[in-house]
């Protein structure tokens, strides 16, 4: 225990380079942190998206647009598809469940969506208020929009065209199709916190006032179906009896998401290198502050040695110095890193973009107390052992 | 007590000295004298157990640290200094970053021995230095600094006080001052007294003040190789 005491002491007897050692560990290991988080946290934040969707059928284009923009809500579409085949997709042997999706206006920056309430329990939403959509022009709103809304059961507002946050909120809003909001869904964590729902008939009933002429049924359009399949089977042989026989395209969320994480992963692994760059500079000034202290304190240990300490007391004091500045950082740091991802989380939700979580210890999180405990102590290595071997007779000539 | 026979030590590629054999009584006193580079260091070390000898012996309070290294180990050696020598080196090292009380907890510690409080306030209280417990060593004047460092080397009662210069870069007052602070604290400590000097006024204190009392110390002239 009194090891731990006096190197505590000796730690902050030269406080300046403490604190800047302090500094540069916990900076390593703050960037450390926040990529773990982060890239936990929208990895987690794609499975809750993508989950039980197979496929997404729309219009021919990007196959990453068609899913960031029909799964993730974050992409604009890649264009409109015929409702009528959707409706045959239902009939065909390998699909399970077809949601359409339909979409091109928004709330305040929230993507009003079309569609039914099969997307709802899709991603088993349960209402915190009221009801979900019965008629046209009654919208639930997801819980993130509730919040920065205001909007209440009962109350009415109205869509702007477009779908990009600012856009379309003033001279372009459909003031003549107000939506009544008739639900308010409970926070899922998903992407239907951050989405405004009603019908697909609304959707349709806001356009056709735009429209001098309002389409036939059989014209009608949506923006995008997620599929289901009966059998894994399928994910071989439907997306390409889509693209091949009809005029849509088919994506696979999960291979265009992983085609995704490898692009963002280039950019992550750069941040890594980055982040362990920091960790080296910061191991090599705890080195070099160690060994400055040995070198300076040469003589002070030499007596200790005279008092009666066993060199390995000695050299372990020297570590414990270490271990304190690893523990001293490793809590800055995964503080730090909690903190950043935290206002990382903010800037995203302000942006109505994908939501990652706050607060998350991820299973790569107890890697970072090893890190620290690894840099501090390979620092700490050669002055310990320096420490350790010093000679009482430097003591007896430092004259 | 302290008494040694035909020691000598060869540094590693380096020159043998050769040591006058001694015999200092248990609280006697023993001035080792001569110029730089001509062992006394050494001697202090090989006193200390910190080297052993390559020839002869040497017995410190009982213990032989003779030829071939002594008979105690690692650990061992390392206890037994901590219980028999007190050491008051000529640079005082008393950690700045700890008070004065913590500098002889500190030598408490570094001896593998539990805490003693009440030790610790009756060897600052020995040196007169007790109200000082809280201070850091740069608050203290170059004497308190120096009661300080003779309360830290008597702080676990050891039968031997090896002081290496003390009066190095002090003037004359302040050196007999010294001297008899030191004299005094290893006469009421029961400790043999060892101080290397090259210091001429140490041999005259000490003829002057130890022929009164009877006591003259033992005089270990060295010379330069």
């Amino acid at each position: 225990m009194r090891t731990i005491a006096f190197s505590w002491r000796f730690l902050w007897s030269r406080p300046l380079t403490a604190a800047l050692n302090l500094l540069l560990l916990s900076l390593g290991l703050a960037s450390i942190t926040f990529l773990l988080l982060v890239s936990h946290q929208i990895n987690s934040a794609f499975e809750r998206d993508l989950a039980g969707i197979d496929a997404v059928v729309g219009a021919k284009g990007s196959p990453m647009q068609l899913i960031l923009s029909g799964v993730l809500q974050l992409d604009v579409p890649t264009g409109n598809i015929p409702l009528a085949a959707v409706e045959t997709l239902r009939a065909h042997p390998q699909v399970a469940s077809v949601i359409p999706i339909s979409m091109g206006d928004s709330f305040r920056g929230f993507r009003i969506v079309g569609t039914t309430p099969d997307y709802v329990r899709h991603y088993a939403a349960e209402l915190a208020q009221g009801a979900l959509w019965r008629s046209p022009m009654q919208a639930v709103l997801g819980a993130r929009v509730a919040r920065q809304s205001g909007l209440k059961v009962g109350d009415t507002f109205s869509g702007a065209h477009g779908l990009v946050s600012g856009l379309g909120a003033g001279a372009d809003a459909h003031e003549e199709s107000p939506y009544t909001v008739t639900g308010i869904l409970a926070p899922t964590g998903s992407v239907l916190d951050r989405l405004v729902l009603t019908s697909l008939e609304s959707v349709w009933q806001v356009h056709d006032a735009d429209a001098d002429a309002a389409p036939g049924d059989k014209d009608r359009e949506v923006t995008l179906a997620l599929i289901q399949y009966k059998t894994p089977l399928a994910a071989v042989t439907f997306p390409r009896f889509i693209n091949t026989t009809t005029g849509m395209q088919a994506a696979a969320p999960a291979l265009e998401i992983t085609r995704l994480l490898s692009m963002l992963g280039v950019g992550l692994d750069v941040l890594r290198a980055l982040a362990g760059l920091l960790l080296l500079t910061a191991g090599l000034s705890v080195f070099i502050a160690l060994w400055g202290a040995v070198r300076e304190r040469r003589a002070d240990l030499a007596l200790l040695r005279m008092l009666g300490a066993p060199p390995r007391k000695v050299a372990g004091l020297l570590l414990c110095e270490a271990l304190w500045l690893a523990l001293l950082a490793m809590v800055l740091g995964v503080l730090a890193g909690q903190g950043l991802a935290m206002l990382l989380a903010w800037a995203l939700q302000l942006d109505q973009s994908i939501m990652i979580g706050g607060l998350a210890w991820p299973a790569g999180w107890l890697g970072v107390p090893v890190l620290a405990l690894g840099v501090a102590l390979a620092s700490a290595l050669l002055p310990a052992w320096e420490a350790y071997r010093v000679s009482v007779f430097e003591l007896l000539q430092s004259r | 007590m302290i008494r040694t026979r035909q020691l000598a030590y060869r540094y590693p590629k380096g020159p043998t000295l050769a040591f006058p054999d001694v015999d200092v009584p248990q609280g006697g006193v023993m001035l080792l004298g001569g110029p730089s580079g001509s062992g006394k260091s050494t001697w202090l070390a090989l006193a200390a157990g910190l080297v052993g000898a390559t020839a002869g012996q040497i017995d410190v309070a009982g213990q032989s640290l003779g030829e071939g290294g002594a008979s105690l180990k690692n650990a061992a050696l390392d206890a037994w200094r901590a219980r028999t020598v007190g050491f008051l080196p000529q640079k005082l090292h008393l950690s700045a970053a700890l008070s004065v009380h913590d500098n002889l907890a500190m030598a408490q510690w570094a001896a593998g021995r539990n805490q003693d409080e009440p030790r610790i306030t009756e060897a600052l209280k020995a040196l007169g230095v007790e109200d000082l417990a809280p201070r850091r060593p740069a608050q203290l004047s170059g004497g308190q600094a120096q009661r300080v460092a003779l309360a830290r080397a008597i702080l676990l009662q050891p039968q031997v006080i090896l002081a290496d210069e003390p009066t190095a870069s002090l003037d004359d007052e302040a050196a007999s001052a010294s001297l008899a602070l030191l004299q005094a604290t290893a006469s009421r400590e029961g400790a043999t007294l060892v101080i290397a000097t090259h210091d001429a006024r140490v041999a005259r204190f000490f003829s002057e003040n130890s022929s009164k009392k009877g006591l003259e110390p033992l005089l270990l002239g060295l010379k330069k190789l």
